[in-house]
């Protein structure tokens, strides 16, 4: 029996489908082009082969995330983690929020931060900086936005230049597109036993 | 198609001499590649269930409900026949599209409060799952542009 997982944690739970996803063997070309399965490549989670439904889609953003959290210069990785898991935060993604806070925690190989975040969740007392850029990324998270002129320059204040808080609201809002998929079209999920 | 060609900047009124110009140029390849998203959410050549101009109408509306008018606008034009759902103040639309609308608000506004039941629900509205995979792709991607374009626009001011 597996258990859904409604507490924010560090320890990355099992992701359960809600629809079906896309088999392997009954896949087009361009699910598969989309998948980039290769004879060396075979193993395509869960969640990648129900995205395969919309291989279009799946095709251009797996390379647009990638770029948005991995290109060098700018926002050090763990800070564009942190946008992450603000974001995945204010949309109560389960799933998100441990595969980055563990990211996070082992860039900064440290869990302080991460378990500040899911003691306090948005109340959390970081240092200057990290408290800056996790408030901007809460409030950018909400339906409507809500940053202002004030948000920007407490950034600021905390060191940012424009291009790091460029590259902060980018991987947030790229976790406004992740979280609507990860939380919308499965469930966290945990073996009981 | 120049970055500032792109749906988020040129809506979001960033130029070659704006504030936030130097910014965006060091993540060109980022818009170039947001921009082919929105062709992919908005326009593939598979779309399903869902038409170009009912994309657009749904677009158009989730923009609306993001407080962003300009991308709302930027979508409305392209709604077509669907127009009267880019409206949530509206309410006008055909009955079978209701849990459609109603799924889509909710991803949008209250992404956190999604159960498993509303994916039942369209389900049970006879939406197959890859049509509900389409739809989840286009509320996620309105979500990001429009984040994205309300921190270019808060670094684009020109008071600070």
């Amino acid at each position: 029996m597996s258990k859904i997982v409604h507490a924010f944690t560090r320890t990355v739970p099992k992701w359960q489908p809600r629809v079906v996803p896309v088999k392997l063997d009954e896949a087009t070309d361009a699910q598969l082009d989309a998948l980039q399965v290769t004879p060396s490549n075979t193993k395509v989670s869960d969640y990648v082969l129900v995205l395969a439904h919309d291989f279009e889609t799946l095709k251009v953003r797996s390379p647009l995330f990638n770029a948005i959290m991995y290109d060098p210069g700018g926002l050090s990785r763990s800070e564009r983690e942190l946008g992450a898991i603000g974001a995945s935060i204010v949309n109560r993604c389960i799933y998100c929020a441990a595969v980055h806070a563990s990211r996070h925690a082992q860039l900064e190989k440290n869990t302080d931060v991460t378990d500040r975040i899911f003691a306090a969740g948005k109340n959390a007392d970081l240092a200057p900086r990290d408290k800056a850029i996790f408030d901007f990324s809460l409030k950018l998270s909400e339906c409507p936005p809500q940053i202002g002129p004030s948000d920007l320059e407490a950034l600021s204040d905390a060191g940012l230049t424009d291009a790091e808080v460029l590259d902060l609201v980018l991987s947030t809002s790229l976790f406004g597109w992740a979280n609507r998929l990860m939380h919308v079209l499965g469930d966290p999920v945990r073996d009981e036993g | 198609m120049s970055m500032f060609d792109t749906t988020a900047l040129s809506v979001a009124g960033v130029a070659a001499d704006s504030p936030v110009a130097a910014a965006a140029l060091t993540r060109s390849g980022i818009f170039d590649m947001s921009q082919a998203a929105e062709t992919a959410v908005l326009a593939p050549r598979e779309a399903g269930a869902w038409s170009h101009e009912l994309r657009a109408a749904l677009a158009a509306r989730i923009a609306w409900l993001n407080g962003d008018s300009a991308l709302s606008d930027h979508y409305r034009a392209r709604a077509g026949d669907m127009v009267a759902l880019a409206d949530p103040e509206a309410g006008t639309f055909p009955p079978d599209l209701a849990p459609v609308i109603a799924f889509m608000d909710k991803v949008a506004q209250q992404t956190g409060r999604v159960v498993a039941g509303d994916i039942a629900a369209l389900q049970a509205a006879n939406v197959s799952d890859a049509d509900i995979v389409r739809l989840a792709e286009l509320n996620a991607f309105i979500s990001y542009q429009v984040r994205v374009m309300a921190g270019l626009r808060l670094l684009n001011r020109s008071d600070r």
